[in-house]
């Protein structure tokens, strides 16, 4: 299975409230396992295949520290 | 297709708004005032007014609001800022003009300057996040906290005996004649933030028709003041806030849609 889109997550300013681990329809992403960034949180990976690109993880993210590719359908 | 092949600046279809600064938001994890103070920036950089809009930083949690999104902001006095913007509405008219505060501010404090203020229809944009908690100081009872919830200032749940039911200001606010438009939403999935943005865009862009006040409520979760999970918290809210504070449009275009 191949992703049509991919997520890149700002770790040192993800507070690990886990929204986007709710929000995701795929359910491809998860807490990093037994790591934390500068302020101590756990942050969010993507941690299979299967990213659509859209974007539910990061519009529900407080802190906006997802961004969201997508690729373009070729013709 | 590898994810590297991917991350490309052509293929972005969602990135933080330019107007955000590089501050990072105080708001506690999961917290829906990070959402909605997102959203302000993304609805004020998609109708292109950030040299045309002049925000009102309330007293509470979003007291810094103004570190946060790169636009002019005023610092009201704790419960004022609908009075601020009044004033700056009516010396500057032809810019945008809103308050960003919360319930401890807009619904506590501050009653009287917004019954006035929407009740004088003055034209500007209200966006009121609704927690039922005081979040800042510690989580104490609010005019908004619902009946037999827990706080640090009613341990035992709110008793409506002796501290009365909680305010609905956004009902009250929409009964007077100079709301044009009154609506309540939320931020708690996907779904519920694209309608909050579709909510406040229509919020900003009604304030060229000079009809009145826009008010926007976001009933929020508070997880720290309510002592749950983000996640739980949502939940919560789902269950209970919204029995109270039904979702959804109040007034649009100035026509009552609730008895």
């Amino acid at each position: 299975m191949t992703s049509a889109g991919t997520i890149v997550v700002d770790i040192d300013r993800c507070k690990g409230c886990g929204l986007c681990i709710e929000a995701c329809p795929q359910k491809v992403l998860a807490f990093a396992d037994s790591k934390v960034n500068v302020k101590g949180y756990r942050y969010v990976v993507l941690v299979a295949e299967g990213c659509t690109g859209c974007t539910n993880c990061a519009i529900v993210c407080p802190d906006r520290v997802i961004t969201v590719y997508r690729q373009k359908k070729t013709q | 297709m590898e994810a590297t092949d991917i991350i490309k600046p052509e293929n972005i279809v969602y990135q933080r708004s330019r107007l955000m600064t590089d501050q990072v938001l105080s708001f506690c994890p999961g917290c829906g005032h990070g959402t909605v103070t997102h959203l302000v920036a993304e609805v004020i950089e998609e109708l292109g007014i950030e040299n045309e809009v002049i925000g009102i930083a309330p007293v509470g949690c979003a007291v810094t609001i103004y570190d946060f999104i790169a636009i002019d902001w005023i610092g009201a006095a704790h419960g004022r800022a609908t009075a601020v913007a009044t004033a700056v509405k009516r010396v500057l008219p032809d810019r945008y003009v809103f308050t960003y505060q919360g319930d401890g501010d807009l619904a506590a404090i501050g009653t009287a300057e917004t019954i006035h203020t929407c009740n004088r229809g003055e034209n500007i944009t209200v966006i009121f996040i609704n927690n039922g908690i005081y979040g800042m100081t510690g989580g104490q009872m609010a005019p908004t906290t619902l009946a037999g919830m827990k706080t640090s200032t009613s341990p035992f749940g709110r008793d409506v005996s002796v501290q009365g039911p909680p305010i609905d200001i956004t009902r009250m606010v929409a009964m007077l004649d100079g709301t044009y438009y009154v609506t309540r939403q939320a931020v708690h999935t996907p779904a519920a933030v694209r309608k909050t943005k579709k909510a406040l865009l229509k919020a900003f862009e009604v304030q060229k028709e000079k009809k009145g006040v826009a008010f926007v409520e976001v009933v929020s979760n508070c997880n720290s003041g309510w002592k749950m999970s983000p996640v739980d918290a949502n939940r919560w809210m789902e269950e209970n806030m919204f029995k109270y504070y039904p979702l959804g449009d109040i007034k649009v275009d100035g026509q009552l849609l609730i008895k």
